[in-house]
């Protein structure tokens, strides 16, 4: 099979239900994605299948064949992509394990809803875990990346 | 859980989906000798005196790091160094787990020694504590102990860069600065960089203490500040920060381990034929079972090695193991909640006597009993653990998210047969802590792995391990016995508590408490009462025990803090205003009126430089209460609730605004008042105080392990569910109290965490009358 990460073509011929998340971390070296709890509960793993966030523990090679996938290290070219900017300005992380997921996330949510509400941003959060409690940041930077201020 | 799973499908539809060394040294409190030095062998460990430098007199600094193991290190060689281009690179010795010590010392460092904050780079120390002094991240005590060391270092480079410049330009000293990652000719204005000087600063021996200059907090840059962002936020935030399951090395393995359902419980038979049928599996390595008290060792089991994770789980779930599980095999939180509550239920041994509170309780009008239940709690730090480690001619090299790194050297080396020297251990960040991370077994793990492998291997455990196999937080009963007079005058408080020690970790236990333990809570009740006594009562362990991010300070403040909300509703009074009537007259704890055999536990801090003032801690909860609006009107179902505990030699008050319908509680506002003496990084004890809303929330709300036939019933995020995004303490306010340098800069990692859980079920009583006296909440409020 034939899968794109970070806009790089890979072929696969591995076991096709091993979880996207073990392929990009042990097979492709790509660490920013972080496990978690292995059962979609905490999103630390999240990532962009065809632009949409998914948790990278739960979808299976199988299904993301000419698939394009997007992890942390290529949301943008620069680092510099609005919700990092943003998260970035309001000093969010503590531990920081979390984060990427949190912001893979906040990115998805943005692209398919650029000004949620405030009821929509903690909602579309709830499926990201953060174990050191930067919950109140985490709004301050999504609503800050959605609004510009 | 249901309606949060049904919210991920909703709302996410693309989602498919080393304290302990020190304790068990029986550290006392020795002494400090104000005028004393504290000999080292190699001359840098860190004076208990601070000798003024200039015409602003510095006072003694003297802390417990002082008398950790190793000790405190000032050297500028070993934690400084400057390259030509005037890039300043400084070491962090202390592990970072989202506290923010891994800038907030550096970054005391680089202010002191007046370097430009974007000319530093941070390196991460391994583990060796005869170079850098104590590792042990733990108690909420790297900028307690290590503020004074790191601007000594700081005074210490600028004094050798103003001496290398002042040599260059053939002039007395008083005739440069050093300002600005420069330093200047007074009169001509002549400047040369840091690094243009740093080959002959460097190669300078350290200046004596007392030829050192301190900056006035005035002229500070950033300490005190809170204007440095966290040093990892660019890696963090594009993916680049490097965890414990982050290293890769050539030719690494993969490795899963079933470990002990129960603990202890050792491998009767094996049957791995299943398991070397999954492709990728290669190979499967037992590791010994090792029974309670065998400190951070390895559980021990089965270990499945494969050339990826995926692969290793899937071996270890074809493994058919059958267990002997051993004598903790019919351990049942059931039947133990009710063995504790019948521990307290007799006398036990005394820890404090002051009056004679039997006989006032006799001789009480009325007596009042309250008791309080905390679970057994597992860490679930967002990153389970995880280490590296590579095997090679008799030497090993670890890279772990670890606590104690040094303990964790030594541990292994031990483990292996080895000699501290050919094991090194690399630090990580750590994907969160919370005490779960000092034992380092999981580091042990992956280096007897890769021994036996002769080559590298990475350990990865799943949540299900992280909270089935981890180590316990104490679950406790704490019983208080109140006696009134005629007048409801409080005349006797008596204080039980039962709780399984973490002593059980590393001794044979006995049932009893450690002096830490005691220490928390237990023995320094700050209420003006003539009689009071505290005692501990006999529990057992049946499960490791390990400390837990604020340790019993959870149990303790959650009882104390109850008891006196719950004796205010009793005798109709204001929460708050009774609260502040039993602190009473404002005055210092002194150990000996208050009925104890010795001193004050107080964190090991001494007790001169650290004392147990209760006009702070009056102050912290009537700043509270004043910033939250105490005492105004809200709307049926909701409620303000207030708590106050001194821990971590910090002082903490929080006002919870508690919102109880439909069974659940919300909570929109908290207001903390934290008094912890100099703050040096205001914006990181911000973030510390909204982080121990949220972890104090999720433990009140959800957090316990029940055990069943010695296994742990949870295993998930399902199961032990955490506070998330769409049910948070959604504003958190802090007020810190201001102080000068000279008021000692206490604990802040930990010390949120107690007064948050009392005030929240204190909130809830108020809003709804529902007094919580079981944690976690759970579905009392339905």
């Amino acid at each position: 099979m034939k899968i794109t990460v970070n806009g790089v073509e890979h072929s696969f011929d591995g076991d096709l239900s091993m979880p996207a998340l073990w392929y990009v971390r042990d097979e492709l070296a790509l660490n920013g994605s972080k496990f978690g709890c292995g059962t979609g509960l905490c999103g630390a793993c999240t990532i962009h299948v065809d632009g949409e966030a998914v948790r990278g523990c739960l979808v299976s090679m199988r299904e993301l064949d000419g698939k394009s996938v997007t992890t942390i290290e290529g949301l943008s070219e620069d680092g510099n992509h609005p919700v990092q900017v943003a998260w970035r300005d309001q000093n969010v992380p503590q531990c920081g394990y979390c984060q990427a997921g949190q912001i893979m996330q906040a990115a998805s949510l943005l692209k398919s809803n650029p000004k949620p509400s405030d009821q929509e941003i903690l909602s579309s959060m709830s499926g990201n875990i953060c174990r050191c409690g930067c919950y109140q940041r985490i709004v301050s930077a999504v609503r800050q990346a959605s609004t510009g201020a | 859980m249901l309606h949060q799973l049904q919210s991920f499908s909703q709302n996410s539809s693309s989602a498919t989906g080393q304290a302990l060394q020190a304790a068990l040294r029986k550290v006392t409190t020795t002494e400090i000798n104000r005028r004393g030095i504290l000999k080292g062998a190699a001359g840098f460990v860190l004076a208990a005196h601070f000798l003024p430098g200039t015409a602003q007199a510095f006072e003694a600094y003297p802390t417990q790091g002082l008398n950790m193991p190793n000790g405190v290190r000032n050297d500028p060689h070993i934690f400084v160094s400057i390259d030509p281009d005037g890039q300043v690179t400084i070491i962090a010795h202390r592990s970072e787990m989202g506290t923010g010590s891994r800038t907030s010392l550096p970054m005391i460092i680089a202010d002191e020694m007046e370097a430009d904050w974007d000319r530093v780079t941070i390196v991460q120390a391994e583990g060796d504590e005869p170079k850098y002094g104590n590792q042990d991240t733990d108690g909420s005590r790297s900028l307690r102990h290590h503020i004074q060391p790191c601007r000594e270092i700081g005074a210490a480079v600028r004094k050798m860069l103003e001496m290398a410049a002042a040599k260059k330009w053939a002039v007395s000293e008083d005739m440069v600065e050093a300002s600005g990652h420069q330093v200047t000719h007074r009169t001509l204005g002549t400047r040369i960089g840091y690094g243009d000087l740093a080959a002959a600063a460097m190669a300078l021996e350290t200046p004596a203490r007392d030829q050192l200059r301190f900056k006035t907090e005035q002229e500070f840059r950033y300490i005190g500040k809170g204007q440095v962002p966290i040093y990892d936020l660019h890696d963090i935030t594009t993916g680049k920060a490097v965890y414990g399951a982050d290293v890769n090395l050539p030719n690494m393995k993969f490795a899963v381990i079933a470990r002990p359902p129960v603990v202890g419980a050792t491998v009767k038979s094996v049957d791995d034929s299943a398991a070397l049928a999954v492709p990728g599996v290669e190979k499967i390595i037992q590791i010994p079972v090792t029974p309670l008290g065998s400190k951070f060792k390895p559980l021990g089991g089965v270990a499945v090695i494969a050339k990826n994770t995926w692969a290793a789980l899937q071996g270890r779930d074809a493994l058919k193991i059958e267990w002997d599980r051993g004598e903790h095999g019919s351990f049942n939180t059931a039947d133990y909640e009710k063995e504790l509550r019948a521990s307290v239920a007799k006398p036990g041994a005394s820890v404090r006597n002051q009056g004679d509170t039997e006989a006032a309780l006799k001789s009480s009008a009325r007596t009042l009993t309250y008791e309080y239940y905390q679970p057994h709690l597992a860490h679930a730090p967002m990153e389970p653990p995880a280490a590296v480690a590579a095997f090679k001619d008799g030497k090993c090299e670890v890279w772990a998210p670890v606590q104690s790194p040094y303990t964790a050297r030594t541990d292994t080396a031990e483990y292996l047969g080895l000699k501290p020297d050919d094991v090194r251990v690399n630090v990580t960040l750590l994907g969160g802590g919370f005490g779960r991370k000092s034992k380092a077994d999981f580091a042990t793990e992956a280096a007897f792995l890769a021994k036996q492998l002769g080559g590298s291997v990475k350990v990865q455990w799943t949540r299900e391990d992280d909270i089935r196999n981890g180590y316990s937080h104490t679950s406790s009963v704490e019983r208080i016995d109140v006696g009134l007079d005629a007048d409801n005058k409080v005349t006797a408080w008596r204080h039980r508590s039962a709780a399984p020690s973490f002593l059980s970790t590393f001794v044979k236990d006995e049932g009893n408490q450690h002096e830490i333990e005691i220490g928390m809570g237990l023995e320094n009740l700050p209420y003006e009462i003539a009689n009071v006594s505290a005692e501990q009562c006999k529990a057992y362990a049946h499960t490791r025990i390990g400390w837990y991010r604020s340790v019993s300070n959870i149990p303790r403040a959650f009882a104390v803090q109850s008891a006196t909300a719950e004796l205010a509703a009793e005798l109709g009074k204001d929460q708050k205003d009774f609260l502040i009537e039993m602190i009473g007259t404002d005055r210092v704890l002194e150990a000996k009126a208050a009925g104890l055999p010795g001193k004050f536990w107080n964190q090991y801090e001494p007790q001169e430089e650290f004392p147990f003032d209760t006009a702070r801690l009056r102050a912290v909860a009537e700043l509270a209460a004043d910033k939250a609006g105490w005492g105004k009107s809200l709307p049926e179902g909701e409620g303000l609730g207030i708590a106050v505990h001194r821990s971590f030699v910090s002082y903490i008050a929080m006002v919870v605004h508690a919102k109880v319908e439909n069974g659940t509680v919300k909570v929109p506002e908290v207001h903390v008042a934290i008094d912890c003496g100099f703050a040096a990084n205001p914006e990181r004890i911000r973030s510390q105080m909204q982080g121990a809303c949220v972890f104090g929330m999720t433990t009140a709300l959800h957090l316990g392990l029940t055990f069943e036939d010695g296994e742990v019933q949870q295993g998930n995020f399902n199961d032990y569910e955490m506070v998330r995004s769409d049910n948070f303490p959604e504003v958190v306010h802090t007020h810190i109290v201001p102080h000068p340098f000279s008021v000692h800069a206490t604990g802040v990692g930990e010390p949120g965490v107690p007064p948050f859980i009392p005030a929240l079920t204190n909130a809830i009583f108020n809003a709804s009358g529902k007094r919580i006296r079981n944690l976690p909440i759970g579905d009392q409020l339905a």
